[in-house]
């Protein structure tokens, strides 16, 4: 994972002002086509090698420490499950630091979105795998949730 | 009440609860579960059936809960997102209801590798909380995920676990309370063998009014010598026995070691009873079944109910809610 991720306000902020530059373009910006294979293509040259970004195409790293939650064996989006070790290791993979513990620490580090670690997240549009983030958030596609989740 | 639940109905009674864990056979034989069953029935409230745990392959949760209806016990059927996706784990909250079970404990599941099958494919598609929230949405809107209505909706008291033992240790209360958000009516917690760090937690969790909307049952279990206490903390997932315990298991010969490990969960039972807003204690006692009656009797919570079976039960409140 790359050493950028120590610094969770300066991606937070780098997340607000892309939101800010991308919204007024939102006219231009469809899932579908070819603007959305330029962003996927983008998304995946800064998002993998920072984020180790798995292209879910439901980005929340703003909710979760700007730490990926698809990066956890058991892609949790909610919070660490019971298995962490007392070193602060992962159940599954035993030589990885807990996503989780490493997105709890972060985002106490957040001015922004610092507290967008407590709110309850929908499970994962699978369908949306390999699809732009950026265009599903702009387009309001980006929180996933199915139709009976909404309250 | 929201479900018809029994262990609900104890709970809001202000009673002290107790649940068990049933060790789940590896047998086609119902017999198995039946005889476990009545070990655990008279002295505790609700039974839980286990989802393949530590990602070991046994009866299923839902057949051991079919059997336990069907013979009038109160099972808690646990259901973990590790080996279904959503829309069987849907299919299965109905089916489960149908047969009369009431209460649900929803989990992540331990990952594959801590099996006896590491090969397998894990699925996650909901996690715990998506999960618990899913249940949520069948019982209280009476549909689906897919917004897809039900004829009837399902009673369910919710339950979810918790592990106050594990890091990140200063987001675990605050993860409870996202599991309440999501709609746990009951937290049945990971074994608690560190009181400070129980009481810590416990603290945190009152300083946020979590204990007057969730039931904190804490987990307990005697440990049968202090090689399985060092296996229990170094194999399964998630257990976390501190070095004191292991040396005062170590201080007696091996032979009365097992007589110490009950020794110790009855003080913790008791221990566990002054901290405010734990509501009850769930024993879990791996191959030690027999146990379970004497803990429970020597930790002063008998009697519990008048009898572990009242195959009526689920038809007369039904009725009256």
């Amino acid at each position: 994972m790359s050493r950028i991720q120590e610094w969770p306000t300066l991606l937070e902020l780098a997340y607000e002002a892309t939101r800010r530059a991308l919204k007024p373009l939102r006219r231009w910006l469809k899932p579908g086509g070819r603007v959305e294979d330029l962003f996927v293509a983008g998304e995946r040259l800064v998002k993998g090698p920072i984020f180790d970004c798995r292209m879910c195409g439901q980005c929340v790293l703003h909710e979760t420490g700007m730490t990926c939650p698809m990066t956890c064996p058991k892609e949790m989006r909610n919070g660490p499950c019971g298995g962490v070790r007392p070193d602060g290791k992962c159940e599954v993979l035993p030589e990885m630091p807990c996503v989780w513990v490493q997105a709890w620490e972060r985002s106490e580090r957040m001015s922004v979105y610092g507290r967008a670690i407590l709110e309850v997240l929908p499970p994962v549009d699978r369908r949306l795998k390999d699809s732009s983030a950026w265009i599903n958030e702009i387009n309001g596609v980006g929180d996933g949730a199915p139709i009976g989740w909404r309250a | 009440m929201k479900s018809g639940s029994r262990l609900e109905r104890v709970l809001r009674s202000g009673r002290f609860a107790v649940t068990a864990e049933l060790n789940p056979p590896d047998t086609a034989d119902p017999q198995a579960v039946y005889d476990r069953a009545l070990v655990l029935a008279s002295v505790c409230d609700a039974i839980n059936a286990t989802d393949a745990s530590g990602a070991n392959v046994h009866m299923s949760s839902v057949g051991m809960c079919a059997l336990l209806t069907r013979a009038g016990y109160e099972p808690v059927m646990q259901v973990s997102c590790r080996d279904r996706n959503r829309i069987a784990i849907q299919g299965d909250l109905l089916g489960a209801a149908a047969m009369g079970v009431r209460n649900l404990l929803c989990l992540t599941g331990d990952g594959v590798q801590a099996g006896d099958q590491p090969e397998s494919k894990p699925v996650f598609d909901l996690d715990s909380i998506s999960l618990l929230r899913t249940a949520r949405v069948l019982r209280d809107e009476g549909r689906f995920l897919s917004g897809r209505q039900l004829e009837a909706a399902p009673k369910f008291f919710l339950g979810a676990a918790a592990n106050p033992f594990a890091p990140p240790l200063e987001f675990r209360p605050l993860r409870l309370a996202k599991k309440v958000e999501a709609g746990a009516d009951f937290i049945q917690t990971q074994f608690c063998f560190d009181m400070k760090l129980m009481r810590r937690y416990m603290e945190a969790v009152r300083e946020l009014g979590l204990h007057e909307r969730v039931f904190i049952l804490a987990g307990v279990g005697p440990l049968r010598s202090a090689k399985t206490a060092e296996w229990l903390r170094s194999r399964v997932p998630g257990v976390v026995i501190p070095d004191e315990v292991i040396h005062r298991l170590r201080r007696v010969p091996l032979e009365k070691q097992r007589e110490e490990g009950k020794r110790l969960c009855i003080e913790i039972i008791q221990e566990l009873q002054e901290i405010d807003g734990v509501s009850g204690v769930h024993v879990m006692a791996y191959r030690q079944e027999e146990l379970v009656a004497e803990i429970i009797e020597e930790s002063g919570l008998l009697p519990r109910r008048r009898s572990g079976r009242m195959p009526q039960a689920l038809e007369t409140e039904d009725a009256s809610n």
